[in-house]
């Protein structure tokens, strides 16, 4: 238990910048709400679009529509500029205000809806205007219903900021996406708690405002509305007080080899006198665009992913050619820098048990096709659909009794059981060695290369003290320290944090203070 | 001081008011009584404009009252509403004031006082919201404001229609005594024909939309204005002679 609260206690720059993003998301979602219910008070085809529009937009789940402002605003540069940023704060203040809109617009032109007809004839009767009627009858006899739809989306919005991680804007889903991938549950039940916690004073908090408003109590509701000012006040100046020097940032997806990797290249670049800050959990897609346009500074990525989603090639010239032509295109088409390869890949290879592969007398991917119509081949949830399952099966000839698939973690599980042969592995998972797998050869390279890369982003790439200060990094890690290093985080009891493997693995490799 | 010229009001294929023309004198207390339906209610609101004439024109001490800016109309002229329509989130004393506010005027405690007094209120009141008071107390309030800016003309849409009927008779007398000491010219619409008797100076009888009777309480009771007038007055008449009876009989 003290163990979260020291975790919660830690989170104060991510609930800061969590309650600046809601609360401004709300206050967008009002801004836009309020004078469309208005509108759509006058007008009933109004009220049928706009409301259908905000139950449509809720339909789209939070993570999606987080994800799609990143493509919406790319091609929004067009007008507004290359200065328009695609990650982190803007796009998650657009989806969550968008998200926002639906509770607050409902509940304000149900209440507008609602209102006695006698009074509005009243209003009317004692001659007044129909902006003193909407200021002095409509508004005031709304706003409980009003705030009961803010409260609404208040709940909401805190709840799916912490999605926003995903595309890079800091928030208390920082712990909870990097406490999911290395199965760290103090971290994600700190992150949980901190957020729900955050919901619920904010919810009592407009609670109190609805409450004023109902009971007519200006006292009530000015005290809790000054209470809430106070709260994103303090955000506000946690978020943008003092001391906040410039930071490398340094971006991971979400898996325990990134984030190790992200902390190594960050304690290489404290040693050097930088300030860091790490972006975590990114989504795979994000990170190459955030790192390109500048919005994140490093990045670690692979050879394989870039070829294919970024290159869009599905060709493999052998695993030269590809870091070659990588480098190049890099350096062409935006200036961002591959600094060089870490030394080792993090690869799709087939495992065995060592006395499956003994018994079948199995060393290479030619062995296996041999063997494969007695087998069952197991493989993460998105293998069979990828092309190097087509491009490795057709190369081989492979013709297995059975597919499966599996979430990544039980895919070992699974192979221990004896429910799947062999298992689409990935060369650098620390389980390879713990579980003292066989991993086969690939004599005709139908698997593409995946070598760990360090890439920086066109402006820190002209930065020299940064190229200087991980320049030490390029060949330093092979695959067994790499095994080693996320096998520390990921093994079920006894694991480290990113940042005590990635320490310990740079005292491995030679690397890092002295102690 | 009011003249209706040949006034008309459909509601799409619905004739509401049909080619109304009528003058009504100052300080008159006219009673506009028919069926539910009969187009009293549309008439009395095309005089403040809260309903607009399909055609023809209503004028206020000569002027049209199309041509006046409506603050300004609707402030010349008091109304009190079917129903209650006091505003809920307003204490009594800002709902007797909000006429006189929305053109910038404070009205101050003292007439706010004053105001209550006329319908019988204790100043106390003034503070309190219009739900913390009876059905009767809040009909007092809105015929104080009513009055609130000092109005030559004033319109009641069924005023008395939600109260007892005790609290009612007292409410009637009260406003039949202003309408005499404040010299008001009063409209009423009512579908109570006792209450038209006994209250106004002259009643007319509305029936689709056009006036059928135009005749004195005691024209009335006297068996002028023709049948559809007859067969309203003959309810009260009615109850009054068999209760007579009844009280002959004890």
């Amino acid at each position: 238990m003290s163990e979260i609260l020291a975790q919660m206690l830690g989170l104060g720059d991510q609930l800061a910048a969590h309650v600046l993003l809601a609360a401004s998301a709300i206050g967008l979602g009002l801004i836009v709400a309020l004078p469309l219910a208005i509108w759509a008070s006058r007008s009933p085809t109004v009220a049928r679009i706009a409301l259908g529009f905000a139950s449509l937009v809720q339909t789209v789940p939070a993570l999606a529509l987080l994800a799609l402002f990143f493509p919406i605003l790319l091609s929004l540069r067009a007008v507004f500029g290359e200065g328009l940023p695609t990650l982190g704060f803007l796009p998650a203040l657009l989806a969550l205000a968008l998200y926002a809109l639906l509770p607050i617009l409902r509940n304000a032109v149900t209440a507008q809806a609602n209102l006695d007809p006698g009074v509005i004839e009243a209003a009317d009767g004692v001659g007044m205007t129909s902006w003193q009627k909407l200021r002095l009858v409509e508004a005031p006899l709304s706003a409980p219903y009003i705030m009961a739809g803010i409260r609404t989306a208040a709940v909401w919005t805190i709840g799916a900021a912490t999605l926003s991680t995903t595309i890079g804007q800091p928030s208390l889903g920082d712990p909870i996406f990097a406490g999911l991938q290395t199965q760290n549950w103090v971290l994600v039940l700190a992150g949980c708690l901190a957020s729900a916690a955050l919901a619920l004073v904010a919810d009592s908090l407009l609670g109190l405002i609805e409450r004023g408003f109902a009971t007519r109590n200006k006292a009530l509701w000015l005290t809790a509305m000054a209470a809430v000012l106070a709260g994103v006040a303090a955000a506000f100046a946690v978020q943008f007080g003092a001391n906040k020097e410039e930071r490398i940032v340094i971006g991971a997806k979400s898996f325990s080899e990134q984030f190790i990797l992200a902390r190594l290249i960050g304690q290489q670049l404290e040693e050097a006198g930088f300030a860091v800050e790490y972006r975590d959990a990114l989504g795979s897609a994000v990170v190459h665009n955030a790192l390109t346009s500048d919005a994140i500074d490093i990045a670690i990525d692979y050879t394989g992913t870039l070829w294919a989603n970024q290159l869009k090639r599905e060709d493999n010239p052998g695993r030269e050619a590809i870091y070659e032509t990588l480098v190049a295109w890099e350096k062409e088409t935006s200036g961002t820098l591959i600094l060089g390869r870490l030394g080792f890949e993090n690869a799709y290879a087939f495992a065995l048990r060592r006395d499956v592969a003994e018994r079948y007398n199995l060393a290479s991917l030619t062995d296996l096709a041999r063997a494969s119509p007695e087998m069952t081949v197991g493989g993460d949830i998105e293998f069979f659909e990828r092309p190097e399952w087509v491009a490795v099966r057709d190369a081989y000839g492979f013709n297995f009794a059975d597919e499966r698939s599996f979430s990544t973690t039980f895919m070992y599980d699974a192979l221990q059981s004896g429910e799947a042969d062999t298992i689409s592995a990935y060369t650098s998972d620390g389980r390879i060695a713990a579980d003292d797998l066989v991993l086969l050869s690939d004599p005709k390279e139908a698997l593409p290369s995946y070598d760990a890369l360090v890439l920086l982003s066109p402006e820190t790439a002209r930065n020299e003290a940064i190229v200087a200060a991980l320049t030490p990094l390029v060949g330093a890690i092979d695959v067994a320290a790499m095994q080693q290093a996320n096998y520390a985080v990921d093994r079920p009891d006894n694991k480290q944090s990113p940042e005590e493997a990635a320490r310990a693995l740079a005292k491995q490799i030679g690397l890092g203070p002295a102690n | 001081m009011l003249e209706f010229r040949a006034i008309t009001r459909h509601f799409g294929q619905t004739i509401a008011v049909e080619g109304i023309s009528c003058t009504i004198e100052q300080g008159q207390f006219v009673a506009l009584v028919g069926a539910s339906g009969s187009g009293k209610s549309t008439l009395l609101k095309m005089v403040n404009r809260l309903i607009t004439p399909t055609s023809g024109s209503v004028f206020l001490a000569g002027e049209d009252v199309a041509e006046q800016p409506l603050s300004q109309l609707r402030r010349r002229i008091g109304y009190v509403f079917q129903g209650i329509g006091l505003f809920p989130h307003m204490r009594v004393g800002e709902n007797i004031a909000i006429g006189p506010k929305l053109t910038g005027e404070r009205l101050s405690e003292g007439r706010i006082a004053q105001l209550l007094a006329l319908v019988e209120l204790e100043p106390e009141i003034a503070a309190r919201f219009p739900d913390a008071l009876s059905g009767g107390q809040r009909q007092r309030v809105g015929v104080a404001r009513a009055l609130a800016a000092d109005p030559q003309l004033l319109l009641m849409d069924e005023p008395f229609g939600a109260l007892d009927p005790i609290t009612r008779d007292a409410l009637g007398e009260r406003v039949r005594k202003l309408h005499q000491d404040l010299g008001l010219t009063t409209i009423m619409v009512t579908h109570d024909m006792a209450e038209a008797l006994l209250l106004a100076d002259r009643v007319l009888v509305m029936a689709d939309g056009a006036i059928v009777a135009d005749e004195t309480p005691q024209a009335l009771l006297g068996g002028a204005g023709g049948a559809q007038a007859q067969g309203l007055v003959a309810v009260p008449r009615e109850q009054a002679s068999k209760l007579a009876v009844m009280a002959r009989n004890e």
